[in-house]
Parts: C-alpha cells; structure tokens; sequence
C-alpha cells in the first residue's frame, strides 16, 4: 500500500464523528466611512494613501516623492512607464525601482489591496521592486475580509494576493524595519470617480 | 548543540535561561507587549468572539471529515497543474522534497517559515545529502547562521540581543565590527539574501491554509520572502500538516481576521498569497505530510490541538514561556501549544513540557480557534505519569502529597509539624533539596492552624 492510501485509511478509521459545518453571516456591521478607514488603516501599516484626480496626479507624485528613479515600470497604459509586454524571466526586474500597478480593491479593516496576476505583469514585480504603487478607485473599497471574499469569487485567478503596506521586519529585537525582502514603500492611489 | 542539553528538560534548562536576570526581564517585558498589541486588535473587532467560535467550530468539521477533504483538495490542486505528493512519516517528507530538488540538479534551495520542515528537521536531512537550504526570513536567518533552532515560531530569534545579531552578522556577512542597529542590520541581511533569491531555481514554503474546495495554498509572510523566493523559482515546493485544510475559500476570511491579529496584532500580514496555478513553465508541488497526525485524530481528549493555526498567541501570553524561552522547550515548536503537540509525538523525550505550565489557562483565553491548552496540559500530565514517565522524586512526592491530603488526622499532624519547624529549625526546611525555597522566601507561620482556630472560635461561643 502506498503512503497515500495508508495515510488516508489511517484518517478515515480515526477521524472524529462528524460535526456540522458552520454557516455564517458575513455582513457584520461597519457603518463608518470605507474610505476613510482604509486610508486610516493603510497609514498605521506603513503605507501612504493619496487622492488623486488624473493620471497626471501620479505622474507629478512619484516626480516629487521618487525623484532619484531610474527604472519604473507599469501595466497601465495611460501612465508614461507603461510595459506593453513584460519579459519572461522574472530576473531581469531585478533593477526595478517602483513598480505601479492596478489592484482590484481595497479593504477598509486592514488597508490591504487584493491584487491578482493579470494586473502584475510578472507575479514577480509587487515583490522585486524596492517601491511599490497601486491604483485603485475610490469607490472600490470593501469593509472586511468576508465582503473581500464575496468579491473575490467573482474574479478568477491563478495567483491572487491581498498587499498590505510595505514589507516588514521586526525580527532584531522587535524594532519594526520597513523593507524586509520586498518593497521598502506602499503607495496606494486613490483615483475619484 | 551538544547531546548533554539535548536530554536536558525544560526546568534545568528554564534556569540556565534565568541566569542572565536582566535578560529574562527583556523577553517577557517584549512578549507581553506583543500580547497587548494582539488585544487591542482583537477589542477593535465588536465580532471577535464569534469568530473565534467559528474557526474553532470549522475545524471541528475539518477534523470529522478530513479524508473526504484531502481527496477533494487533491483532486481540484491537480486539476490545476498542482503536482500533490503525500508522506505518512518525517522521513518520507525528507525523501520526497530530496527527490524533487535531485531531479533539478541544484545544490542550494531558498526556504520560507515552515514549521513543518522543523518538525521533520529537513534542513539537516537535506545537508548531509549535500543541498544547502538557506533560511530567508531575517529570524530564521539569524537561528541558522548561529546555528540554533528558532526560539518562537513567530519570532524565531526573539531571544536574542541586537549586539548578538551584529556579531554574528560580522562574522558571515562582512559588517563592521559592533554594528547594532536594526535598520542597519536588515539592510545588510536584505542585500545578502537578496543574492541567493536571484541565483535559487528552488524555492521551498510553508502552508498556512490549503482550500478543498477550489485546491489552492495561502501563504502568509510580512517579509515578502516567499513570494520573492517562488516567483523567481522554476520549482515551487510547498509542504504542510494535512491539519491545514479548510473547506471553502471564503473561510479564509475568517482565519486571516484572526491570524495575524492575534500573532502581531497586525490587522493582516503584509502579504497573503494564493497560489492557486503554477506560473508559466514553473513546476508547483505540494507535500501533504501526516507524521502521527492521523493518530491524533482518534483522541477525545488530545485531537483540538490540531485545530493550531500556528500564530503564537499562547507563547505572547504564558507566564512560563516568557521567563522560560523557547529554547526550554527542546522541541520545534514552544510554549503552551508545543507542550500538548510534543508528547503525542514521542511521550517519553517530551514528558517534561506539560508541567512547564501553571495552568492559569491564559493560552486557552487568547487562542483564535479556542482551543483547550491548558485543559490538555493537565490531561497530558495524568497520562504521563500513569506512564511512569516522571522523575522518581516527583512521583513520590505526589503520593506523599496524596496519602497526607486524604487523610485528615496525618494532615493536622504535619501540619502542626510544619509550623514547627519553619519557626525553630528553618534550616530543615530551608535548604537545596526542597525545590520550594527556590527563589522564593517563605512567610511567618501562623502560630495555629485555620482549623485550630474554628475551633477555639465554637468553642467560646462566637
């Protein structure tokens, strides 16, 4: 018998008698402002929130913000560091300084943007650039993880990731470090509609 | 580590820990600080409560129908190009993950945390058959280069002092001599580790949860360090407790809630990644490793401790794992949760853990899937000395105890005894032998008993 069928029959012959699966509302309630308390949320992550109202509002933020940039990259065609095709091999991002790309949405209990391939370029690029920005609109924030999840059932994908703030240490004596292996700043962009 | 404090037990090794005061002030002073961040996030949350019920009661389910979930996990993960391996025993985890990485002709690997991997202690395995793993997250780098196993399975070097870290740091990676300041030293590890994610075709993870029902694997990191290492990989291999199933996608909403907020007191991690297919032309395989869980299962009193999402809250929040440390605990995983997993592992080596407790069951308290730690501490010590796995001495002193306490004459008798002595021959008392001067002075005794008092009281009609 193989490891497979043996581990399975163990399972079987010793599980536990059955116990109902939980349902569960997931419309707790939140009456406070979404917006206001992604930004809240963003902020206390490490991450910057900024309203802008046109493609130009990015542009003129990461001029002043980033001003020693060499190499940016982007998968939205209205701004200037757009990629129409991004290279294969993920190592060739290595030089990248700010990566912008778009996100799905926002989620107001933890400033974290859900973010799947399509919208990355390379699954490589939210995690090899030394900064990292997302787009969203405003009105794309939902309140918790389960409204995230309700959401999230409607958007297939084959890699998907929620991107809160920038990466993190606090592994040397609990001092928290921002740029840990990853981005060393999170910018969201919150476009009015 | 040499063979001498590997068989050492927790208390021997809880006072070499104590010896340094000023350090063992730090850790707890930081750990409980740790725990007060997890409260506030936990009070922000009016619904908290409710769903701490709820993970609990889905991994009640999980546990009942555990065969028909892996089946149907291993069926949607191959559907989606996911290569699905099964091991019964450490060693059949090593082999598979040895095998995989032979197969791609590569001496190095990146890894993730996995706690898992220590358990099976892959790390040594895959070393003696000449495959160097280099740990990413900063902790476990540090723990490796000292070549210590990690003390906390959140914060792997959280017993270590930044002057320690920069030595250590001086000595593998060129910094200067001295250099003690976090932001110095991460930046430093970062650029070093930056080099072995750029070279590695290999990259190796943990699993915090795997879905049945859609058949993909979430990782969680504030590092950035798994998904830096698969996403510049040709491989991706991800290894994990079968206990790490949950039904449905949108039970994650739950766990995520509860995760990070009790681990940190973060909202969320930093990165929550779903890897449902492999990138194009990278190979993505999942391990599912059993190694004594399924035997578990079958305990009334023992299966709840599969429930562990493995965040660390009990660690934050025990009295003994803060004056402790985790190293005490000889096992890969510490504190209050490591207690009850290590014994059903081998009962005999780990039959000290589940007595490094008070039993204040503050672990059970702050657990997000509620699960009864310090019920199981007390459960685990009946079974351990019905084993007889208990020290002679601590056995029959447990009679003594037990014979004196049942008997209410011989109870007076030495209590009346007692009192005696500890007034004119303290030293009877007082001295190395008994373990309760430890640390500890003893009060004034009483010059009568409660209960000689209740009686002169009736006596004189009051």
């Amino acid at each position: 018998m193989g490891s497979r069928e043996r581990v399975l029959q163990n399972i079987l012959s010793q599980q536990a008698p059955a116990k109902f699966l939980p349902t569960f509302e997931t419309n707790y309630s939140h009456d406070s402002d979404n917006f206001q308390k992604f930004c809240e949320a963003l902020e206390s992550i490490g991450g910057k929130a900024v309203e802008i109202v046109t493609w130009k509002g990015i542009t003129d933020h990461v001029a002043e913000q980033y001003p020693s940039m060499r190499r940016i990259i982007s998968t939205i065609s209205e701004l200037p560091w757009y990629v129409p095709q991004f290279e294969h091999d993920p190592h060739s991002f290595e030089n990248v300084d700010l990566s912008v790309l778009k996100g799905h949405f926002g989620v107001a209990e933890n400033g974290a943007v859900w973010v799947t391939e399509s919208l990355m370029g390379h699954r490589s690029t939210p995690f090899i650039s030394q900064h990292l920005a997302l787009v969203l609109n405003k009105g794309d924030i939902v309140s918790t993880l389960h409204e995230a999840y309700d959401r999230i059932d409607r958007i297939s994908y084959d890699f998907g990731i929620f991107i809160a703030g920038p990466s993190k240490t606090a592994d040397i004596e609990q001092s928290l470090v921002l740029g840990a292996h990853g981005p060393k700043s999170m910018t969201v962009f919150l476009v009015a509609t | 580590m040499d063979t001498k404090e590997k068989t050492a037990d927790h208390a021997s090794r809880a006072s070499a820990f104590n010896r340094d005061e000023q350090r063992v002030n730090w850790h707890d002073k930081t750990l409980w600080f740790v725990r007060e961040k997890r409260d506030k996030a936990a009070w922000q949350i009016p619904e908290w409560e409710h769903l701490r019920e709820l993970a609990s009661q889905i991994k009640d389910n999980v546990l009942s129908n555990l065969h028909n979930y892996l089946i149907q996990f291993e069926k949607q993960a191959s559907s989606n190009g996911i290569i699905v391996h099964w091991a019964a025993t450490a060693q059949e985890h090593n082999e598979i993950v040895y095998d995989i990485i032979r197969k791609k002709g590569v001496s190095q690997i990146v890894k993730s945390k996995s706690m898992l991997t220590e358990e099976c202690h892959l790390n040594e395995y895959l070393l003696e058959k000449g495959i160097d793993v280099v740990d990413t997250d900063f902790g476990e780098r540090i723990v490796q280069l000292a070549e210590e196993p990690p003390s906390h399975i959140v914060l792997p070097c959280i017993h270590k002092k930044k002057e320690e870290i920069g030595a250590l740091f001086h000595e593998h990676l060129g910094t200067p001599e001295g250099s003690s300041d976090p932001v110095f030293l991460a930046a430093a590890a970062r650029a070093d580790l930056r080099k072995h994610f750029m070279k590695s075709s290999v990259a190796l993870t943990g699993v915090n949860f795997a879905v049945a029902e859609t058949g993909e694997i979430v990782v969680c990191t504030n590092e950035g360090n798994a998904d830096l290492g698969v996403q510049l990989a040709d491989t991706h291999i991800a290894c994990m407790g079968i206990e790490k199933i949950i039904p449905q996608r949108k039970h994650l909403g739950i766990f995520l809630r509860l995760l990070a907020r009790s681990a940190t007191g973060q909202p969320i991690t930093t990165y929550s990644s779903h890897f449902r297919k492999p990138r194009a032309g990278q190979e993505t395989h999942v391990v599912l490793v059993d190694n004594g869980r399924s035997e578990r299962l079958k305990s009334i009193d023992f299966r709840n401790a599969l429930k562990c999402i493995r965040c660390g809250a009990c660690m934050n929040t025990c009295p003994v794992y803060r004056r402790s440390g985790g190293h005490s605990y000889h096992y890969a995983i510490a504190g209050p949760i490591g207690a009850i997993l290590a014994p059903s592992l081998d009962m005999k080596k780990y039959a000290d853990l589940p007595f490094a407790s008070t039993l204040c069951g503050s672990c059970s308290n702050v657990c997000p899937v509620k699960i009864d730690i310090h019920d199981q501490l007390y459960r685990w010590r009946q079974v351990i000395v019905k084993n007889g796995y208990v020290n002679p001495g601590k056995s029959l002193g447990m009679r003594t105890m037990s014979t004196v306490l049942s008997n209410p004459s011989t109870f007076r008798w030495i209590g009346r005894l007692g009192r005696l002595f500890i007034k004119h021959l303290p030293f009877l008392v007082n001295h190395k032998l008994n373990p309760w001067y430890k640390k500890r002075e003893m009060p004034a005794p009483p010059a009568q008993s409660f209960h000689q008092w209740y009686k002169t009281m009736r006596t004189n009609g009051k």
